[in-house]
């Protein structure tokens, strides 16, 4: 008999907000989970997430959606007006959990009489407190690293003293190591301390355990108090690298049954004191010469960890940990694999997976490269093999940073200074082993410098073994079975093969690994289906979780061949510029296929989505999305087709490869697609329907470019086209500039052309999201850009529907949008970029697939653009949208989440490359409303009191002086730098002064104001003129973003938002649910 | 790219496995069983209850760690479960030549020489286990091509005598004096008394222990069929008779309740994992446990003064059995793990704690 909690009948739920380095779309994954479970109990759900591309804010997920920020303030008018029984605050990661504190803080959850589902809120503040927890798990007997509480210099100075360096500092309540770090000496600590106490008033010192393992275990206990561990994960970097930036395998593989099972023994015992009622994270780090141990850290909450560990056991330990809120017991629930075993259970791996992240520090200036103890990777995968060496290789070509494994990177990687990228260890520390292997430094060597456990090292060098084996060869067939197997067992790709045996230059390499594949075929040499089904096929599982691996001699499953089923590729490991957004475009594409009848398969190895939960399709293929496994999936599955432009730009280059193997893609042809993505060929296609776009030219020397420029003018967009993941995209305004550059770019040649582009100042741009019908435009939506062009599409503040257009612009944006939607004979979703001043009207961009922006206007508009397009792929009848329906009468913004806090040095200034992490919209009567709702879901604050103003370029001090009129009338105090403040002057507006950072000495000081929090906002916008106005702009951004004050650095997106705060006060914000808003 | 030898796994269906040999070379037949444990090589391997079987391991990475050393600690190995590798063979997917860790002193494969078993590496254990699965446990050979052997069913044979000791000895110096009765018990079970303040006098299966002096009896773990050890149930039913404190694992468990007149049957499928989910009857209590067993005593056989104990959550088959009044209780998994979770080894404290009240009176 089941004793549930009854009296929760309707409950909110808290999400994580927008995407953000530590935050990113792990929590879709746990939130959708814990919606699904709650709404199995008949529980009314409503979810407070502004974060408008998960899955979680769709529909038929949960009751009611607010897209408002996840602070107390707004949580609280939500729960005045739906007066819920129930609040989740454990599925929506730090965001979440720290909203929850200040709700039980400010008597919020008391006032209104609402229960915490799951763990209790002071079970959570417990855990946060590292001292109170520290002293916690004293009195149970459990070791924690020797740490000393400070809260001022002077006590952490003291500490470190007692302690010995080296030592690491870490700042309390903040997410994922923020202000943390390790230092060796009294310098270095002095910088680190006074960084930790900007983020937090209390700062830990800790003795160092670098070199110690790190493992982590997932652990799940209900109101029964029973306890299980679903998981153990060991980091492959020793301590001192975050768990976040390290290569991750679970289970743990160089720990002894006694040690394993010492920390899992440990974790219950933590969780048992705590009192968690769901699902907690144990972080061990473990001696490498004996069993001594210590407890790191302890997330009361679903995390990053868990999303992995679910995806890596098929557990799904957000759903359960729901369920055990509400108050069943583990044993009362069924393993939802096999549907007929219990969830009581701690699953049985038969295979390894390793999650590796990603990466994307080339787009941002300044950052150090070096991992530490503070997560800078934006997104990660898994990959799954049957041994260490197969699962390495998948997994390091999933990353998608252009390497084809652990080894045979040629030019896409060199390594000059292996010692010191040994020993200080970057985003490239994997391939710093590659090239130590391969200079002949031993397992013993390596493990000198890194720490990095043995086993590991050996793998790897039994990669590097087999590298050299094939190396030996000349043709595929002097390569015999027993190597070519063994190489693919250790998860060579056939691309590997062809460029270690047949040494094949790049251009021809397409061919060679064709042929290797038609070799290993003939020689049987082909992987195989298995399954993951949580008990290492003790029971029988009808489980549709699937791998492929070498390591096998029979498929798990059988293939239908019935023509009734669609394979969607997803999008891969989240980045800049590609994250949750294309999640839902996949979710929605296979919802689409499922609904007419078909059998959905995805293909996805990203543990973070929630495309990659076996129950959202019908097959789920956690493999590679590269040719040669795509082929292999494509072979086996025999599907009706595959739809290639929903997941972003990496399926999306697969078209034509695909395509020339005859796989029958869904949609636009893959000929069109190239015809677009081919610069040459869509500007040949552009000219020829008349429909204008800026100059451009792609140019091999630098005489050339010199001459182009003298045609266009400056400035120019400027971008040398063998840059492989993306970055040194560049506004270049004068020679000066283009000098630097071209040095940068050293090597302009045939092989590496540089392309030059006009760039348009001061121009509007646009976007249209649109699907079309074997040529013919069936549905757009057409939104527009608060900055001038010149800022990413991605890192832009976009409204829709668009306020400030002509109508003229807009008629003809839709008519040249139906002429290349006509000419590319379009089926199925594209999205196109426009500039426009006055009304003249350049194509910038056309993408034959769904774009960032999908979601955000299907859910402003209630038109699921996606599901239009997936029928129309399909060929099966679809609903045209009514037109009337884009009259809208209330208005959606979507604006950028930024990490720069977590980028050290990073400069936060924005230009044409992308670096956004995530996004977030909000929907309000009018732009004003709708732009104040986004940026405070962003991060952003109503200033209390003082606004610092340092107003860059004379067009952006226009563009800021009624900003500045208003700011006044409404009694805000201004403060400018000296041009601004001189500027103000003379037009009647008053400022104070501060002095510039690069004047310590005279006060008041800019930096000294932003330090001593005395100012609220700062509007900085940087202008490309003297060194000295840049490095003093950039000391200004950056001390804003170091302690912790909200800055604006575009003219245009400042002044809506000053206008919007001296026009709304927080109550004016109307709280109302997405379907308040009537279309 | 070594020179590997390429050797067969024969199933009795007719199956047939290749892989490449990494222990010692030899034909062996036996019991092909799987186990889904991640960790615990060197316990398993050690383990007398494995005693005439071939295993496979479910976990495709296998060596890792090595095989820790050969210590003595209290009159026995400090890191095995018995005093040598019971097993009769070793099936796994990826073996790791190299090992890492710094208990270790050899490797796997080595280790497997020692004792001369034979160990197949690359070999899909997912499809074997599948098969295991399906048709229950299996007779099967590895084969070297110069060495034919036939299939033998090792149940066939007593296998406690072989996996028990045979002379009596006495561990520790304790306040309790338990008589250990060794039908080829896991040096676990000596720790988790010993750590408890007890002498363990260790005897033989067919001992007849109720002449010794002693405040409480425990019955071991072991190989093979329950019905083969008639002795001990012999014994046991004398030792019922009184009052005396009795706990039993695993093999100790049927033959208690072989003992107290239930029956025992081989299970289709054997529990070996360290998964296994466990409801203490009458409780919402769940435990995890390590198993590793093919026979199960029939609850309902249960004569009216016991009762189950636990009841395995997956198949609802019996995990342990008490008596209602007097201090006997058994259970099937293995409260002293080793390997696997330890949730249960405060069983051991409940057993020493009856002890302590017999004591009392």
């Amino acid at each position: 008999m089941v004793r549930l909690n009854t009296s929760i009948k309707k409950a909110i739920v808290l999400g994580s907000g927008a995407l953000k380095i530590g935050e990113a779309g792990e929590f879709d994954y746990s939130g959708s989970q814990a919606l699904k479970a709650l709404k199995e109990e008949g529980v009314e759900t409503i979810l407070i997430n502004p974060n408008i591309a998960t899955i979680q804010t769709s529909e038929n997920i949960a009751d009611k959606i607010y897209f408002l920020p996840v602070t107390a303030y707004f949580v609280e008018q939500v729960i005045k007006k739906e007066k819920p029984d129930g609040i989740l605050l454990a599925f929506g990661g730090q965001t979440a959990l720290n909203c929850g504190v200040d709700l039980f803080h400010q008597g919020i959850l008391e006032k209104y009489n609402i229960q915490v589902v799951g763990t209790p809120v002071q079970s959570i503040i417990d855990t946060e407190d590292r001292e109170i927890f520290a002293g916690i798990l004293k009195e149970i007997d459990v070791k924690t690293p020797r740490s000393i509480a400070c809260t001022n210099m002077t006590e952490g100075k003291a500490a470190a003293e007692k302690l010995g360096f080296p030592i690491i500092v870490r700042a309390a309540y903040t997410l994922g190591g923020l202000g943390s770090g390790f230092c060796s000496n009294e310098k270095e600590l002095d910088k680190l301390l006074a960084n930790a106490f900007s983020y937090s008033p209390q700062v830990l010192v800790e003795e160092s355990l670098k070199g110690w393992k790190e493992v982590e275990y997932e652990v799940v206990r209900d109101k029964y108090d029973n306890c299980i561990t679903v998981c153990n994960m060991e980091n492959f970097d020793p301590l001192g690298i975050h768990t976040g930036e390290s290569i991750v395998v679970a289970p743990s593989q160089t720990l002894s049954n006694s040690e394993y099972h010492k920390l899992r023994q440990i974790a219950i015992k933590i969780i048992r004191r705590i009192g968690v009622i769901g699902e907690c994270n144990v972080q061990f780090t473990l001696d490498p010469h004996s069993e001594d141990y210590r407890v790191i850290e302890v997330n009361a909450r679903l995390s990053r960890s868990s999303a992995l560990a679910s995806k890596a056991t098929g557990y799904p330990l957000a759903f359960v940990a729901a369920k055990l809120g509400l108050g069943y017991g583990l044993h009362e629930l069924k393993n939802s694999v096999t549907k007929v075993t219990t969830a009581c259970f701690e699953p049985a791996l038969d295979y390894v997976v390793c999650k590796i992240p990603r990466w994307d520090l080339n787009k941002f200036s300044g950052v150090s490269k070096n991992l530490g103890s503070s997560m800078k990777s934006v997104g990660e995968i898994m990959s799954i093999g049957r041994s260490f060496e197969e699962a390495i290789q998948k997994g390091i070509r999933m990353v998608g940073v252009g390497m084809h494994g652990f080894v045979g990177n040629k030019d896409e990687i060199t390594i000059d200074e292996i010692d010191e990228e040994l020993i200080n260890p970057t985003d490239r520390r994997i391939f710093a082993i590659a090239a130590a292997f391969a200079k002949g430094y031993t397992v013993e060597q390596i493990h000198e410098k890194t720490k990095i456990d043995r086993w590991f090292l050996q793998k790897l060098q039994n990669i590097d073994e087999l590298k050299n084996a094939l190396s030996e060869k000349s043709t595929i067939e002097e390569v015999d079975d027993t190597l070519l197997l063994e190489a693919k067992k250790a998860g060579f790709s056939d691309f590997q093969v062809a460029r270690l045996v047949m040494e094949c230059p790049n251009k021809e390499i397409n061919d060679g690994l064709l042929k290797v594949r038609a070799h290993r075929k003939a020689r049987n040499i082909v992987p195989f289906v298995k399954q993951i089904d949580t008990l290492a096929g003790e029971y029988p599982a009808q489980t549709n979780y699937l791998y492929l691996t070498y390591h096998g001699s029979e498929h798990d499953i059988e293939f239908k061949n019935d023509d009734k089923s669609v394979i969607v590729l997803g999008s891969g490991a989240y980045r800049i510029g590609s994250s949750v957004e294309f999640d839902w475009c996949s979710v929605n594409a296979i919802n689409t296929i499922r609904e007419e009848g078909y059998r959905a398969i995805m293909i996805n190895y990203n543990p973070e989505t929630v495309s990659t939960d076996y129950d959202t399709c019908d097959r789920l293929y956690f493999d590679e999305l590269t040719f040669e496994r795509v082929m292999d999936i494509q072979e086996m599955e025999n599907p009706k087709g595959v739809i290639v432009s929903v997941g972003g730009q990496i399926p999306n280059n697969l078209a034509m490869k695909l395509y020339k193997q005859n796989v029958p893609i869904l949609g636009t042809s893959a000929l069109k697609i190239d015809n677009a993505e081919d610069r040459k060929k869509f500007s040949a296609l552009l000219d020829e329907i008349h429909v204008d776009q800026p100059r451009w030219s792609e140019l091999t020397s630098i005489d050339d470019i010199y001459k182009f420029i003298e045609t266009v003018g400056y400035p120019v967009l400027i971008r040398p086209s063998y840059v492989l993941s993306g970055a040194a995209m560049n506004v270049v305004s004068n020679p000066d500039q283009l000098e630097h550059f071209l040095q940068m770019a050293a090597d302009v040649s045939k092989e590496h052309p540089v392309v030059v582009t006009e760039f348009i100042e001061q121009a509007k741009e646009i976007e249209i999201d649109a699907v079309a019908d074997k040529g013919e435009m069936v549905a757009y939506a057409i939104s527009e850009h608060v900055e001038f062009a010149g800022v990413h599409s991605g890192d832009a503040t976009i409204v829709f529907p668009p306020q400030k257009l002509y109508v003229e612009t807009i008629r003809r944006i839709k008519k040249i949008s139906r002429e290349i939607a006509k000419a590319l004979e379009i089926s199925g979703p594209f999205n196109m970029q426009f500039l426009a001043k006055d009304n003249d009207i350049k194509v910038i961009e056309c993408n034959l697939r769904a774009s960032r922006s999908f979601p955000f206007v299907s859910k402003v508009m209630k038109i699921n653009m996606i599901e239009i397009a997936t029928k129309v792929m399909m060929g099966v009848p679809y609903e045209k949208p009514d037109k009337s329906l884009f009259e809208l009468d209330y208005v959606g913004v979507k604006a950028p989440q930024f990490s720069f806090h977590r980028l050290l040095n990073a400069d936060p200034v924005l230009g044409v490359d992308m670096s956004s992490t995530g996004e977030v919209a909000c929907i309000g009567e009018n732009f004003y409303e709708a732009i104040l709702k986004s940026m405070l879901s962003v991060g952003y604050r109503i200033p209390k009191q003082n606004v610092l103003i340092s107003s860059g370029p004379a067009r952006s001090k226009l563009e800021l002086l009624n900003s500045a009129r208003l700011l006044q009338e409404r009694g805000f105090n201004i403060y400018a730098t000296e041009g601004t403040h001189r500027f103000l002057r003379e037009n009647q507006v008053e400022s104070t002064m501060l002095h510039w950072p690069d004047e310590e000495d005279l006060h008041p000081n800019t930096v000294e104001y932003m330090r001593d929090k005395k100012i609220d906002l700062v509007v900085n916008i940087p202008k490309n003129y003297s060194k000295r106005e840049l490095s003093n702009g950039y000391k200004i951004r950056r001390s804003a973003i170091d302690y912790n004050v909200p800055l604006i650095t575009n003219a245009r997106v400042a002044s809506a938002f000053i206008y919007a705060v001296c026009k709304y006060k927080m109550d004016d914000i109307a709280i109302k649910h997405w379907d308040e808003y009537k279309a | 790219m070594t020179e590997a030898k390429k050797v067969s796994l024969v199933l009795e269906d007719g199956t047939r496995f290749e892989g490449i040999s990494f222990g010692y070379d030899r034909s062996v037949a036996g019991e092909v069983v799987f186990y889904t444990a991640m960790t615990g090589y060197p316990e398993s391997l050690t383990d007398p209850s494995y005693t005439g079987q071939i295993l496979v391991s479910t976990f495709p990475l296998i060596g890792n760690y090595g095989v820790p050393s050969d210590g003595m600690k209290d009159g026995i190995h400090q890191f095995y479960e018995s005093n040598k590798v019971h097993i009769s063979g070793l099936i796994i997917s990826d073996y790791s030549k190299e090992y890492s860790h710094w208990n270790a002193i050899k490797s796997l494969g080595e280790w497997l020489k020692e004792w001369k078993v034979p160990g197949l590496y690359g070999i899909d254990t997912r499809a074997l286990t599948k098969i295991l699965r399906v048709k229950g446990s299996m007779l099967g050979k590895i084969e070297f091509s110069d060495e034919p052997v036939e299939f033998s069913d090792p149940n066939a044979e007593n296998l406690v005598a072989v996996a028990s000791c045979d002379k009596k000895e006495v561990y520790g110096n304790g306040e309790h004096k338990v008589v250990l009765v060794d039908c080829g018990v896991k040096y676990n079970i000596i720790r988790c008394l010993l750590d408890r303040n007890a002498t363990v006098i260790r005897v033989p299966w067919d001992y007849d222990f109720t002449q010794e002096e002693y405040d409480g009896i425990f019955l071991s773990n072991g190989p093979g069929d329950p019905a083969k050890c008639g002795t001990t149930v012999e014994y046991i039913q004398k030792a019922i008779q009184q009052d005396k404190p009795i706990m039993g694992i695993c093999l100790g468990n049927q033959l208690l309740a072989r003992a107290a007149g239930a029956e025992t049957y081989k299970l289709k499928f054997g529990h070996r994992s360290h998964n296994q989910p466990v409801l203490l009857a009458g409780t919402d209590r769940c435990f995890i446990t390590s198993q590793n067993h093919g026979y199960a005593v029939a609850p309902e056989s249960l004569p009216q003064d016991w009762e189950p104990m636990f009841v395995n959550v997956n198949d609802e088959t019996n995990e342990g059995i008490r008596h209602k009044t007097k201090p006997f209780f058994s259970t099937q998994f293995h409260p002293e793990a080793a390997s696997g979770p330890v949730d249960t080894e405060y069983l051991f404290d409940e057993f020493i704690e009856n002890i302590v009240k017999f004591k009392k009176g």
